[in-house]
């Protein structure tokens, strides 16, 4: 499709929030990606949610997650996102997609 | 088709309900080939409460309610999103962007292979 779909060419070299089809949480900054949405992250990090105690931050470094494994990609507002309180935030982890 | 049903759709608020039970309500920004999503304005629905999605109070009630609650992961700093085709369950549509005699003759046409 050479124009109009929703690739993600708009998002290379922000800050993106990657939800994983086993429910993971990764933000980083999108470098690259291809039509299966293969993509390149670096610079990421996992965020782990729980209801136990805030939200924990693993870094990663650099990523290159399969397209089969995506399910969502966020583009990040950085302003916002600084200001979230991660250590107070508790959720229950997101379930797997279940095809 | 389906692929030029949802482009007509481009502009108008649906929710996408993903194979991992997230629900996600937005403006419907464009579509490709694989039925790739991209919503603008995002929110997440509270799954448990879909039952009450009748009215429309109800939902704009209970959007503002899931607001802070149960799924942060999208919430807040993500506004615009992009949701793989293959991860979309259902998408619910506006009453108003459907018309039932076109989808009908358009699949009648589609199965006869014509």
């Amino acid at each position: 499709m050479a124009s109009g779909g929703p690739a993600l060419e708009s998002l290379v070299d922000q800050v993106i929030s990657v939800i994983t089809n086993d429910g993971r949480n990764i933000v980083g900054t999108l470098r690259g990606f291809d039509q299966a949405t293969n993509i390149i992250l670096d610079e990421s990090h996992e965020r782990v949610y729980s209801t136990k105690e805030g939200v924990q931050q693993l870094v990663l470094g650099l990523y290159i997650i399969r397209g089969d494994n995506i399910s969502v990609v966020g583009e990040v507002d950085e302003d916002l996102d600084a200001r979230l309180d991660l250590s107070k935030l508790r959720a229950h982890p997101l379930k797997p997609v279940i095809h | 088709m389906f692929f030029s049903y949802f482009k007509e759709l481009v502009g108008k608020e649906v929710t996408v309900e993903l194979k991992n039970d997230l629900a996600i309500r937005g403006t419907l920004h464009s579509v490709d080939q694989y039925l790739n999503i991209k919503l603008e304005n995002t929110r997440v629905v509270d799954q448990d409460k879909y039952p009450h999605m009748q009215s429309i109070n109800e939902l704009l009630m209970l959007i503002k309610q899931s607001k802070t609650l149960d799924f942060p992961h999208l919430q807040l700093s993500v506004r615009n999103c992009f949701i793989r085709g293959s991860v979309v369950r259902y998408v619910l549509l506006p009453q108003d962007g459907v018309d039932i005699d076109i989808l009908h003759d358009a699949t009648r046409r589609e199965a006869r292979g014509g």
